[in-house]
């Protein structure tokens, strides 16, 4: 069945096929920005996991590593244990306000620079243009017939685009190990099968959605597109083609006539360059639209035929319909990114990211964890004393071994405190827990037969360093059969 | 299709439905989410001829790979046993103070001591450990037979007045109920034997209960009242007792005598189980 490109038909079709974009190069301040983002994010992405950082001999030596066996997450001087996940819901609630302020600031902005999928497709775009040629060649090579040329050319592109998703998927698994023991395991076949499928999927995912899929991924698949799109207001700065100046547009040769009849000729000679460059394949003069990622290269586009035709730059530039508007009435463009929304949210990634680093330079090296037996909760002994036991464990977070006393308060002298397994130091159970370790003990708290207590005693266990005295407490209750 | 209206903004064909003046447009299927649905059609008859999948009238379609939950629940079920031969090998030629100072082997015979317990101890003692009534309290310091580890072995492996030949084995005489001693005796030893941990028996006469025990009880129980392991005869100077403390409860003991039962594990459970339960009762509460 041949499917007209320009037509969407329904009818008796019941498929559409995806009409494919040959978005052509383009230079300029955007594409430049947009280079370097590449540059800088792709870098970081690759070389980050290869950073060495000192963390002790038993600690891994990876500066950013998630450390899946051993429970912890390292970020250079920062570690994460897994019962302090909620710096993730921190860095997750910070990443959606930093979006909202961009898209407060710039409308879908992320979309056109920062995503990954719209990173990669740029990547794999240059390769092809590298390779295949710009927009013209690549349209006449795809309706030429097979040729050894032209099989060279696209087998090139396509080994090319998959070394990359390779090297996507195979930097990946780098930040959940080792990442130099990763890349000669990989290569000697030695690294275990979960690595391999890891690099398999991403393979897969970077190759058809970087490859194929496209400005689809935006269009079908992704939800963002749908809430950024919901978030901008008449404030936001959006791509947007200035009908004001550009209207009504005319071709230079006809636009000179009319210009001489004495009609209204606006700036916009109908080039379409704006379109051929487009990732998304979007006229950006029908308004701002669904299609559009942001990615600002149809301003690259205009600018440059707007150098060529000798006209001021800028007909399509970072502006509000609201500013359209203003014009056309002849008032001045305002801009305003200082303004109560864009305050509010930058105020409020101050404040969490604030909380944030204000924890974790403050928080704690050591701490203690306490389960009260349940079955039963007391014990009578044979000389009349109570017995309750209790799972205590403590947990070192320094990466040096460590030795804590262990202590409770809240009960009457002469109670005496017991910690299986662990020689005790003038009264107290001193614990030696290891780098970076929790350590899990049986404790009996006895109260000896003489002494009257409630049915329940609140109680508070503490653990003292043995070395510098930091301390660390949790509360629990010491059970007795009710006094008559 | 009969009528084919274009709708002159989009260029698109309509449906022919209209709600309230609004048409709705023709728009087809990008044409990979076609494939991908089709795929998942095809998939999905693969997937219904190689896993189960069909019910039949008294069984269904066990699909090409003959594949079943329960067949690889219970491979992984002896994955898991092969796995654990393996630590219980290190038990079986271990000493149980040498379990005790290991970590590694301490953690498994803890594991599969509470699971043990809980299979063939709990209905006795509770889940708890805690006993009732004529089922003693292993979770405190007072032993019949010894809380040491081997004590604990032991009386596991062989039980107390069992079937074993080896069994643990020594009754009370029943002081009332064959004639030994006269309901007032009964009451004076009571109140003798109370008196030891505190409390008092109405009426009775201490010191006369004092001779009676003498006389009667210390071949057991020794000079002190303080029993002994080796005879399994109960200390009756401290605070726990097995079949109650009060007047009653002690009076009623010395008349009938209670001759309680633990069954022979030897030979029931392995060796490398048995070990395991001695350590985990141990550790409930410790004991000598
Ligand atoms: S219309 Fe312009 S800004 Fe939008 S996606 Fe296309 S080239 Fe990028
Ligand atoms: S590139 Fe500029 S001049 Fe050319 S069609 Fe687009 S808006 Fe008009």
């Amino acid at each position: 069945m041949r499917v007209d490109e320009n037509v969407t038909t329904g009818g008796d079709n019941y498929y559409a096929a995806a009409k494919k974009n040959y978005p052509a190069a383009v230079s300029g301040r955007l594409r430049t920005i947009k280079w370097s983002v590449l540059i800088i994010t792709l870098g970081i992405y690759y070389f980050l996991p290869f950073i060495r950082w000192d963390r002790g001999p038993d600690a891994p030596g990876q500066a950013v590593l998630i450390d899946m066996a051993g429970r912890k997450a390292y970020f250079f001087g920062v570690e994460i244990w897994p019962q302090e996940v909620y710096y993730l819901t921190g860095l997750l609630v910070l990443a959606s306000i930093a979006l909202f302020l961009m898209n407060a600031v710039a409308g879908r902005i992320w979309c056109g620079y920062l995503c990954p999928q719209t990173v990669w497709t740029d990547l794999f775009f240059a390769v092809e243009r590298w390779i295949e040629g710009d927009r013209r060649d690549r349209i006449l090579m795809d309706r030429a017939p097979m040729s050894a040329g032209k099989f060279m050319r696209k087998s090139a592109k396509h080994v090319i685009w998959l070394l990359i998703a390779v090297g996507t998927g195979g930097a990946w698994v780098l930040y959940f190990g080792d990442a130099p023991t990763i890349v000669k395991d990989v290569f000697t076949g030695n690294a275990a099968p979960i690595v391999y499928i890891w690099i398999g999927i991403l393979t897969f995912t970077t190759y058809s959605l970087a490859g194929f899929m496209r400005e689809q991924v935006c269009l079908y698949m992704c939800p963002w597109p749908r809430i950024q799109a919901a978030l901008t207001d008449e404030w936001a700065l959006n791509v947007t083609y200035r009908t004001d100046r550009g209207e009504p547009r005319k071709s230079v040769r006809i636009g000179e006539r009319a210009k001489a009849a004495g009609e209204a000729v606006g700036d916009c000679i109908d080039c379409k360059a704006c379109v051929q460059v487009c990732p998304t394949g979007v006229d950006i003069r029908e308004g701002l639209q669904l299609g559009c990622i942001q990615c600002g290269l149809c301003i690259d586009a205009c600018d440059t035929v707007m150098h060529k035709v000798g006209r001021e730059p800028g007909l399509i530039g970072y502006d509000t319909d609201m500013n359209i508007a203003r014009r056309s009435e002849g008032k001045p463009p305002i801009y305003r990114i200082v303004r109560p929304r864009t305050v509010l949210y930058a105020a409020l990634i101050v404040l969490i990211g604030g909380f944030m680093i204000y924890t974790l330079a403050n928080r704690a090296f050591q701490g203690v964890s306490v389960l009260h037996d349940r079955n039963p909760l007391y014990v009578n002994l044979s000389d009349g004393g109570t017995r309750n036991g209790y799972t205590v464990r403590l947990i070192n977070k320094r990466p040096h071994e460590r030795h804590f006393a262990l202590t409770v308060s809240g009960l009457p002298e002469g109670f005496t405190l017991e910690a299986q397994g662990v020689a005790a130091a003038s009264g107290k159970p001193v614990v030696e827990v290891a780098a970076d370790t929790t350590r899990e003990l049986r404790v009996l708290v006895m109260v000896p037969n003489g002494i009257v207590l409630p049915a329940s005693t609140p109680i508070e266990f503490y653990i003292v360093d043995t070395d510098n005295g930091e301390k660390a407490s949790t509360s629990d209750f010491f059970k007795t059969a009710a006094p008559n | 299709m009969a009528h084919e209206e274009i709708d002159k903004v989009t260029g698109v064909a309509t449906t022919g439905h209209e709600w309230d003046g609004i048409k709705e447009l023709n728009n087809p299927l990008p044409r990979w989410w076609l494939w991908v649905f089709y795929a998942c059609i095809v998939f999905a008859i693969g997937y219904a001829f190689v896993y189960p999948a069909v019910p039949l009238v008294s069984s269904y379609s066990k699909g090409l790979l003959g594949h079943s939950q329960r067949a690889s629940a219970l491979a992984e079920t002896q994955a898991g046993q092969a796995a654990r031969a393996e630590v219980g090998k290190g038990l079986a030629n271990a000493s149980l103070d040498q379990i005790k100072n290991d970590p590694k082997m301490l953690e498994f015979a803890m594991a599969q001591g509470r699971a043990a317990f809980g299979d063939n101890c709990a209905p006795c003692h509770g889940s708890g450990a805690t006993g009732s009534k004529g089922y003693p309290n292993l979770q405190d310091d007072d032993w019949l037979w010894g809380g040491t580890l081997t004590d604990i072995e032991h009386t596991i492996t062989v039980g107390v007045r069992s079937t074993s030949p080896d069994t643990r084995m020594n009754d009370m005489p029943r002081f009332g109920e064959d004639g030994l001693l006269d309901a007032k005796q009964i009451r004076n030893v009571a109140g003798f034997v109370l008196s030891l941990s505190g409390s008092s028996v109405k009426g009775a006469d201490v010191e006369a209960g004092k001779q009676i025990f003498a006389e009667n009880c210390t071949s057991c129980h020794g000079e002190d009242a303080k029993g002994s392991h080796e005879l399994g005869a109960p200390n009756l100077t401290d605070k726990v007792w097995l079949y109650g403390g009060d007047e009653a409860s002690v009076i009623n003991t010395i008349t009938h005598a209670h001759r309680g039962v633990m069954p022979t594990w030897g030979g029931k459970l392995d060796p490398v189980t048995i070990k395991s339960l001695a350590i985990y009762v141990h550790d409930l509460g410790g004991g000598t």
